[in-house]
């Protein structure tokens, strides 16, 4: 296996960003994971196989949901946006520009992965497990 | 419209000015949340989670109804921590036209009581909020230092000697009082050995500044002893304002367990300083 989610040289980046890196990569797996097995299961015929398919499905979407809640944990900026897109009713670009509005206008740009300060008050810090002098 | 409990909306502070105040919050908090480097941590689980659950429930049968058992569940109430502290807005206003030195004495010292409050609940104890810490639920006996620091290594060699000889695993962790701190990082041993390198090497895990900590604790880090559970996480929120000061806090919610009580040892000063 390579080290294709590394974008820079991983001996710069700091381990924080290393780990974003690969569930950013994670994501990106589950997600081409749903889109296959919709494609498969569009066309199979075999009820059984069929079922054993959208079983493992399943699979992918709490994968992809858990990799998302990771990030989304981990990147304050994206988790207000995402708070006003995700499960709203209506105009789903409508809600993503007022929801980016409002995140730009609480607390300005963040790095994700980084040491972001998040909108919304919260300055998340969380688990610094491990981290000493 | 205020989306959230803190009711930073309502604060008559700019978008730059939260920044800084976020970002000096931040700074003054990070390097003495010695709990967060060491135990196990959940969440965080938002301002609504209320208690841990144990998994418990009382033995008393509270039901009052022929043929029905009724057992309430027992759990553990999050704490609410808060420290107040003030902005000037001639300050904040300053900051906004680019000043790199405004004065966030205020909000330091409101840091340093959380981070102060933090360490004491989880490493000593805090009754009140129904927190037994570490050093009052383990039950070794504390390694008394002496007051030269040269044997502090040997305090941490028998700390981690004791951990093992109860069967609990590394890696470990130190956690270092203000007291400690300083007299471990300026002492150098025999042949100009830095202490704190000598301690690295024994503990082999991180090393800790933890502020509000007497003397120090050593504790195991493999995992599932000591449990922080934050409900939300360190935040900063808005009170009052009027045409002087703006008056804010930092707030947190959070709950903490020994999973394990023999998992950690205390190293403590001698007496009669």
């Amino acid at each position: 296996m390579g080290f294709d989610q590394y974008h820079e040289p991983p001996d710069e980046l700091p381990e924080q960003t290393r780990t974003f890196a690969r569930m950013c990569a994670s994501l990106t797996e589950e997600a081409e994971a749903i889109g296959w097995y919709e494609q498969r299961l569009a066309i199979e015929r075999d009820p059984e196989a069929a079922a054993v398919m959208a079983d493992a499905v399943g699979e992918e979407y709490k994968h992809f949901s858990m990799d998302l809640e990771f990030l989304l944990r981990h990147t304050p900026k994206w988790r207000e946006i995402a708070r006003g897109v995700l499960f709203q009713e209506g105009e789903i670009v409508e809600h993503g520009e007022a929801a980016e509005a409002e995140a730009d206008d609480e607390a300005g740009g963040d790095a994700p992965g980084t040491t972001a300060v998040p909108s919304g008050g919260s300055l998340g810090i969380g688990s610094l497990h491990g981290e000493g002098m | 419209m205020s989306t959230s409990h803190l009711l930073r909306e309502h604060a008559p502070i700019t978008g730059a000015g939260w920044k800084l105040i976020d970002a000096e919050a931040r700074e003054r908090l990070l390097p003495g949340l010695a709990v967060r480097r060491l135990v196990d941590f959940s969440g965080p689980h938002g301002w609504e989670h209320s208690a841990t659950n144990l998994g418990r429930v009382e033995r008393t049968n509270v039901s009052e109804l022929k043929g029905v058992e009724a057992h309430r569940r027992v759990v553990m109430p999050l704490v609410e921590l808060r420290a107040r502290f003030t902005v000037s807005r001639e300050e904040l206003r300053d900051g906004d036209r680019g000043a790199e030195n405004v004065d966030f004495v205020s909000l330091d010292a409101a840091a340093q009581r959380i981070v102060d409050a933090e360490n004491v609940a989880v490493f000593h104890a805090w009754p009140k909020a129904g927190i037994e810490g570490i050093t009052a639920s383990t039950p070794h006996k504390p390694i008394v230092r002496k007051r030269s620091f040269e044997d502090y290594p040997g305090c941490v060699a028998r700390a981690v000697e004791l951990l093992l000889r109860n069967g609990i695993a590394g890696p470990y962790g130190l956690a270092l009082g203000r007291e400690d701190y300083t007299s471990v990082v300026e002492t150098a041993e025999h042949g100009g050995y830095p202490l704190l390198d000598h301690l690295r090497n024994v503990i082999k895990g991180p090393i800790a500044w933890a502020p509000g900590v007497n003397g120090a604790v050593v504790l195991s880090m493999r995992g599932g002893d000591f449990a922080f559970e934050s409900g939300e996480d360190l935040s900063v929120g808005y009170e009052s304002h009027d045409t002087e000061q703006v008056s804010l806090y930092i707030e947190e919610s959070c709950s903490f367990r020994v999973l394990t009580p023999e998992a950690a040892v205390a190293i403590t000063p001698p007496k009669g300083r």
